[in-house]
């Protein structure tokens, strides 16, 4: 045997991997995602398939099918732990960082995941052709980060909680409302084919958001994770 | 030498107390019995020396030839097997090994972990996945994952659950190991089973 003084960053990676093993064998979290996203933009495609040259529509459209999606997926990070009585198991041998940062980076597999299946899809669907392709790749990767991190802290409450499905939501929506707002914004000015420098008053927004929220997230872990 | 200290320990969960100013003192060699009916408070207790719960008053002290021992790197040193601390269902009986020792920096290799399987029976069961285990053999599996690190502080929480004559001789055989390399701490109900330990903490509802 070897003892190794591995750091937590490395401990998050071994988490992060029992993640991604046991999703790959049970499908638990990836399948809620994929088939809400997927029901979400049919429905979408046939009711607003003839206004689609309205980017302003088309943008709150994306970010309502990815944050609903979200909702229905990324909760179970924790909530599977609680239900399938893992959750001492783990607390006894992962340190909480380890234990947070791990589930954090599945949470952003996950639906940088998705998003690879979704907009292509929502793209073609919906006939959009975006014009600044730069601005809509940033928007959608610091979007999706700050969603990922609001979430994963939420995720650490709400499986505590006895009606956990609505409790998601309702915690979720204040909390991500500036970040929806800020990235529907900007991906609106991607769709319309502003510059870069034009959109990069949002993209501070949305980093501003993740650095605050990340952080925010990580100290809090320590207070939701203790019992 | 690993010492435990609990002072005034005390837990509610809201408004009810499930036990309220226990006082106790361990060291190497000690084996304690807790003993309780069901609800009394023993699994909770349990918890709480093993650091995944937090006392409402009081604390546990541990300590290490007179350092003090916490977060990691009492996570270390400390085990816990319990009935309700499940493994992993849908990883296989090695990958939660391997899972559960690398996360706590232990970097085992793969043949020391399917020989330590072996020494308990699972030897041909070492690529099935959890869930299709019996509930004897997760139960032994549990007891390797706890041993695999040598603890110095181990936690049973009614040990003698789901085990057979076999399993039994070899929880025995953990007893007489652990009293050599530190302290033990036995939680059950059955009062025949303070013949394993050589201090009683009785536990009343």
């Amino acid at each position: 045997m070897e003892i190794k003084s591995s750091s937590w960053i490395s401990k998050a990676f071994w988490v992060f991997q029992k993640d991604i093993k046991s999703e790959l064998r049970t499908r638990y979290a990836f399948n809620a995602l994929v088939m809400f996203a997927i029901v979400t933009l049919t429905a979408v495609s046939f009711a607003v398939g003839q206004f689609s040259s309205r980017p302003k529509l088309i943008s709150s459209l994306f970010w309502i099918v990815i944050f609903f999606s979200s909702m229905s997926g990324l909760a179970q990070v924790f909530i599977k732990e609680e239900e399938s009585r893992t959750v001492n198991l783990l607390k006894l041998v992962a340190s909480n960082e380890s234990i947070f940062l791990g589930k954090l980076f599945f949470n952003l597999v996950l639906l940088f995941l998705l998003e690879i299946i979704i907009i292509p899809l929502f793209l073609i669907l919906l006939g959009v052709g975006v014009k600044s392709f730069g601005l809509f790749v940033s928007v959608v990767i610091l979007g999706t980060i700050g969603l990922v991190c609001s979430t994963t802290i939420i995720a650490a409450i709400v499986a505590k909680a006895r009606v956990k499905g609505a409790l998601f939501a309702v915690l979720s929506f204040p909390i991500l409302l500036p970040l929806l707002v800020t990235a529907i914004h900007g991906t609106n000015l991607a769709i319309e084919g502003s510059k870069f420098s034009q959109g990069w008053s949002e993209l501070k927004v949305l980093i501003s958001y993740c650095v605050v929220i990340g952080v925010g997230s990580f100290l809090l872990f320590d207070f939701v994770w203790r019992e | 030498m690993i010492q435990l200290e609990a002072k005034n320990l005390t837990r509610h969960f809201e408004q009810r107390r499930v036990f309220k100013g226990l006082n106790f003192k361990l060291k190497k060699g000690d084996v304690q019995i807790v003993l309780g009916k069901n609800g009394s408070g023993k699994t909770t207790l349990l918890r709480i020396l093993g650091g995944i719960l937090m006392p409402s008053k009081g604390e546990v002290r541990y300590s290490l030839n007179g350092d003090a021992l916490r977060g990691e790197r009492l996570q270390r040193i400390l085990s816990l097997v319990a009935p309700d601390l499940n493994l992993y269902e849908e990883l296989t009986g090695l990958e939660n090994l391997e899972f559960l020792s690398k996360v706590q920096g232990f970097n085992f290799k793969q043949k020391e972990l399917i020989q330590t399987m072996d020494q308990v029976g699972l030897a041909d069961r070492v690529w099935d996945q959890v869930g299709a285990f019996s509930s004897g053999m997760k139960q032994r599996l549990k007891y390797v994952a706890a041993l695999l690190k040598k603890p110095l502080v181990l936690l049973l929480d009614e040990p003698k659950a789901n085990l057979d004559q076999e399993g039994i001789s070899f929880l025995e055989k953990v007893v007489l190991d652990q009293k050599k390399r530190g302290i033990l701490i036995w939680a059950t109900s059955d009062k025949e089973e303070r013949k394993y330990g050589d201090q009683i903490l009785e536990l009343d509802q």
